[in-house]
């Protein structure tokens, strides 16, 4: 018995650990599955033309300039407005706010509000910013929706990153002679600073690559130019995707999997970034 | 001659986890006073009324007063940013902020406007002095605190104090964490700064209180049994209790 026993223990637990490790390639192996598929098929389609041109012949030949263009004036309207509504409400949750009813109801609306499907913004911000606020199917609506849809994530990664800061260093600056808002500004924020960006970042990812909310609110069918002002409508890539795939007969598979590559190239290098400076905050931090 | 005066102090927290009851207490300036005793006897939560650093914990109830020349700094008309630099605090683990050794030091001196950069100068060199830690640093101002050992991270929270130039210093148990030459050294700068300075020490020990104590208060469960001058208070106390605690028979 003595001498079979370990081995019997030996063998299981080599068998659970098998089991756990091909449980995870399961979950890995799709999304790598996906994301060759998509390379292979869509980057013949890239090319300096593809990247610089706008689409010409019902979108079926030229590029899709626009589109890439007109998601980074998304993404980037969308930053403007809530990163800084964002964090101002995770330094007020985090710093400020006293644990109450009233907090204790703002909590759980964000932590709701993160669960909404995204195409029920995209009708919120039809009857709120594009109809009633008049702003028209445009860059600042689509922008001001998607914001709204990113806040959750962003408030709840930022005022976590904030929490994060060890209390003690609060103490510490407050027996010193500083105000609360010192604390914040000289400690705790720039400490928590990485988590903050690294929040924002996959907040304004997930925006970035939302087709729903700008369906109604800001996204052009076909618009072979630039747009001029916040008030115009734009092409972008997810809902370009959306349109090549579903809504154009006889369409180059090519130009899709190449649009499908550049959104993603997009996205996934938000996420690099973002893990770059989580990483590197990791190493530098000191708590 | 007192610096600072305690009246009927009495304090509860909201959880009502440790309370003081009625406290008066008279406190020397230019001395070392102890507050001693076995835990949950009050004493971090008397020193910490004393900066109002009590502001940011559930309190349910405080009465009294407590003077510090005088003027009674429990009013609410009390500016407590101007209070809390005039006291000091140096905590019982090391705390160092995230910055360079000269980024602590300047830290309470820069939230309070002090900008020319030979005042900072002076007060580096001179707190770092006064805590006994500037032959170790002063070549090495501008590296991260956090690499300095766990008794110079100490005496740096000493010094960061002294950089503000305060009147009172108050330490809970700032050598507990620390090894005995270490401890020795932190005692040692205790010693040279009561001649400018009202020390209030938490002691981690009833050793060290005795060795350090020029006057000495007995707290037991939110109580002070027993006030007096360190000499007679450890070797012939009044008090059954603090003859009990004194000499080791419980605590």
């Amino acid at each position: 018995m003595k001498t079979i026993f370990p081995i019997h223990r030996n063998l299981s637990q080599q068998l659970g650990f098998g089991l756990l490790t091909a449980m995870t390639l399961a979950t890995v192996l799709p999304i790598i599955a996906v994301i060759a598929y998509i390379i292979v098929q869509g980057a013949p389609a890239i090319s300096p033309e593809f990247l610089t041109r706008v689409p010409n012949n019902g979108m079926r030949n030229g590029g899709i300039m626009p589109a890439i263009v007109g998601t980074l004036y998304l993404t980037f309207g969308t930053a403007i407005f809530s990163v800084p509504l964002g964090v101002a409400a995770a330094i007020y949750l985090s710093e400020y706010a006293a644990d109450t009813w009233l907090t204790r109801i703002i909590r759980i609306a964000i932590i709701n509000l993160a669960g909404i499907p995204s195409v029920v913004y995209g009708l919120f911000g039809l009857g709120l910013f594009v109809l009633f606020l008049q702003f028209g199917t445009s860059i600042l609506a689509a922008s001001l929706t998607l914001s709204i849809m990113t806040l959750p994530v962003i408030i709840s990664t930022s005022e976590e990153a904030l929490r994060a800061v060890p209390q003690s260093f609060r103490t510490v600056s407050i027996s010193l002679g500083a105000t609360r808002w010192q604390t914040i500004r000289r400690i705790v924020l720039p400490e928590a600073l990485p988590g903050i960006i690294t929040g924002v970042i996959l907040g304004l990812e997930r925006a970035a690559g939302e087709t729903a909310p700008i369906l109604f609110t800001g996204a052009a069918f076909f618009l072979p130019r630039l747009p001029g002002s916040p008030f115009d409508a734009t092409m972008a890539l997810p809902y370009h995707l959306f349109v090549i795939s579903t809504q154009i007969p006889e369409m180059p598979f090519q130009i899709q999997y190449g649009t499908a590559l550049v959104l993603i190239a997009f996205v996934l290098g938000m996420n690099l970034i973002a893990t770059v400076i989580r990483s590197r905050a990791r190493a530098r931090r000191q708590w | 001659m007192n610096k600072i005066v305690i009246e009927n102090l009495t304090l509860q927290y909201t959880d009502g986890t440790e309370s003081l009851r009625n406290i008066n207490l008279g406190i020397c300036e230019k001395a070392i006073t102890v507050l001693f005793g076995p835990a949950g006897g009050g004493k971090s939560s008397l020193l910490r009324c004393l900066n109002r650093l009590n502001d940011m914990a559930d309190v349910k109830f405080a009465s009294g007063r407590i003077l510090l020349d005088g003027i009674d700094i429990l009013s609410p008309k009390t500016d407590v940013i101007t209070l809390r630099r005039k006291v000091g605090m140096v905590f019982a683990r090391p705390v160092v902020l995230p910055f360079s050794i000269r980024g602590n030091l300047t830290y309470g001196l820069e939230v309070m406007g002090e900008k020319r950069r030979s005042k900072l100068d002076q007060a580096v060199e001179r707190s770092l002095k006064q805590a006994a830690l500037w032959d170790e640093v002063k070549d090495r101002l501008d590296d991260q605190a956090i690499a300095l050992s766990g008794g110079q991270q100490q005496r740096l929270c000493l010094a960061r104090s002294l950089a503000l130039e305060p009147e009172v210093i108050l330490l809970d148990e700032p050598t507990s964490g620390l090894d005995p030459i270490s401890t020795a050294k932190v005692e040692a700068s205790l010693q040279e700064l009561k001649k400018n300075y009202t020390v209030i020490l938490v002691p981690h020990s009833v050793q060290q209180a005795a060795r350090t104590a020029d006057y000495a208060a007995f707290f037991l469960q939110g109580e002070l049994i027993e006030y007096g001058q360190g000499k007679t208070l450890f070797t012939t106390p009044q008090d059954k209790r603090t003859e009990n605690y004194v000499t080791g028979r419980f605590g």
